[in-house]
């Protein structure tokens, strides 16, 4: 112990403060700051590219995701519009259909009305030729009777044999 | 990249001249001068050699051969009596044992065991007593540009061309090329490792600085010391004393009101135990930057210790192995014991700062009421 405190040299100890806080503050000014920011900076930058590349992976994975989703509502979407539309021919040839068989039915109504009346008409016309040829033979036989029995009776057959009723 | 190469090759070549062109030699009788021309071969000797070598210094010696030192002397700037004095350590020639007197104004100067002392008024040279201290004589605060200041030194322009190199590269792209590819990691070491999960995730940033300048200066500084240019700074005690310093002074600092109250009125345990535990968690508060000074002053004092006695074997047992087997051993052991101090270079500095966070980290730590 003797020996080390007379080793030991105040002027030497002076001296190395002096180096050595020159020295930490020379160094850290222009070598540790600059040294350990550049550190600091490329494992900065290479955090920051690991993670863009995660975040580009995730975005990624994300937009296939989507697109399969789209792809599938969009199936989901043709067959929807697939289904409306069977629907809606089958609707419209039902309708079609319908709407025939009813024009037909009235069709034919108008056409047994337009025979009915025509048939009508018919008759009433005949009614009115009998009852004028009716008139007639009654002129003629009273005519006859004024002249001739016998004939007249001839007469009035021959007129009844021709009047045939239809 | 080429720019930093170019600058290390640079001080490379600077530290190569200037071993050649500022060699010096000193004629001046050494201590070390026996009969046997100064030549350091018995135990004794080489103890006391390496001591010496373990301690700070006035010189930058790369070689000596007896008494002729190869090297430059440092600049001297000391605080006497009589102020401030500034000279080269040339003057004293090499002398340790007090027999060279420098005069400076006033003032009479001496270097013993590689101290500078200062003579008292009327003394014209230096009396030992008995326990070889001298009693005319005392020390002087010496604010010298010793070897281990050189040592900081250069620790601080390879920390500043390292990682200023570092640093301006990140201004070119985001990841580093060349050598900065070796630094980054361990930047990221320091982060990760010792600040992060000590201090929390939240209040780390605050510390970095320190932790990142105080674990590279002392792994630069331990590493520096196991190359020939025989640097010792981290073996210095007034050097691990600072940086532990330091550490206190920042926990005490940033350390919050939980901090302080697990120190003097320890919560969750009955009264008695809290006046009890109040004087241990005090005691507690110094002893942990001590122990980080003395434990890096320590291994790298005993780490040097080591590989210089191994080195010393190749002389020791010259006469029982020969010069072959004996330089054999010496190398061996030496190269493996070497080998491990490059790891304790490394894991001592990650202890310090490892520690430095983790009491940084128990002072702004939030506590959850217990």
């Amino acid at each position: 112990m003797d020996q080390l405190l007379n080793d030991f040299s105040p002027g030497l100890f002076f001296m190395q403060a002096i180096i050595l806080l020159i020295l930490i503050f020379l160094l850290g000014k222009f070598a540790w700051k600059p040294i350990l920011k550049s550190l600091d900076d490329r494992e900065e930058g290479i955090k920051d590219a690991l993670e863009a590349a995660k975040k580009a992976r995730e975005e990624m994975e994300n937009l296939q995701a989507d697109n399969e989703k789209m792809l599938a509502e969009a199936r989901a979407e043709r067959d929807v519009m697939l289904k409306e539309a069977r629907e809606i021919k089958d609707k419209m040839i039902a309708d079609a259909k319908e709407a025939a068989s009813a024009q037909g039915a009235a069709i034919l109504e108008q056409a047994k009305a337009e025979i009915e009346s025509e048939k009508r008409s018919a008759l009433a016309e005949l009614k009115t030729q009998v009852a004028s040829l009716s008139l007639e033979i009654a002129q003629k036989v009273v005519k006859d009777e004024l002249s001739d029995n016998a004939k007249q009776m001839k007469q009035v057959e021959k007129m009844l044999d021709e009047v045939t009723l239809n | 990249m080429v720019g930093v190469k170019k600058t290390i090759r640079f001080f490379i070549m600077l530290i190569a001249f200037s071993t050649a062109f500022l060699g010096w030699s000193n004629e001046e009788t050494g201590h070390h001068s026996k009969e046997d021309n100064g030549a350091i071969d018995d135990p004794v000797e080489v103890n006391e050699y390496i001591k010496h070598h373990l301690k700070d210094s006035h010189y930058f010696t790369f070689y000596s051969s007896g008494d002729h030192h190869y090297g430059f002397a440092l600049p001297v700037i000391i605080w006497t009596s009589n102020g401030l004095k500034t000279f080269m350590a040339s003057e004293f020639h090499h002398d340790e044992n007090g027999e060279v007197i420098v005069e400076k104004g006033d003032v009479k100067l001496a270097m013993i065991h590689g101290k500078i002392y200062e003579l008292e008024e009327g003394a014209s040279e230096v009396e030992f007593n008995e326990e070889h201290h001298p009693h005319n004589a005392h020390t002087v605060l010496d604010f010298s540009i010793t070897k281990s200041v050189v040592g900081m030194l250069l620790a601080a322009i390879l920390l500043f061309l390292g990682f200023g190199a570092l640093a301006k590269g990140y201004k070119k792209g985001p990841i580093p090329t060349g050598f900065a590819r070796v630094l980054e990691p361990l930047v990221i070491y320091v982060r990760d490792e010792i600040a992060r999960p000590n201090i929390g995730e939240k209040k780390y940033k605050r510390f970095m600085p320190y932790l990142l300048t105080v674990f590279f200066f002392i792994w630069i500084l331990n590493l520096v010391g196991l190359t020939p240019l025989g640097f010792n700074v981290t073996g210095q005690i007034a050097v691990t004393f600072c940086l532990a310093l330091f550490t206190f002074f920042i926990t005490q600092f940033v350390g919050n009101k939980d901090y302080w109250k697990h120190i003097f009125w320890m919560p969750g345990v009955p009264w008695p135990m809290k006046i009890i535990l109040a004087p241990i968690e005090v005691l507690g508060m110094f002893t942990k930057p001590f122990s980080l000074m003395i434990r890096l002053f320590a291994n790298m004092t005993a780490g040097h210790f080591v590989v210089m006695s191994l080195i010393a074997l190749m002389i020791l047992l010259k006469n029982q192995f020969g010069a072959v087997g004996s330089t054999s051993i010496s190398l061996i052991l030496a190269l493996f014991i070497s080998v491990i101090e490059i790891l304790v270079a490394f894991l001592q500095a990650f202890i310090f700062t490892m520690l430095s966070a983790l009491f940084i980290g128990a002072a702004v730590e939030e506590h959850d009421h217990h």
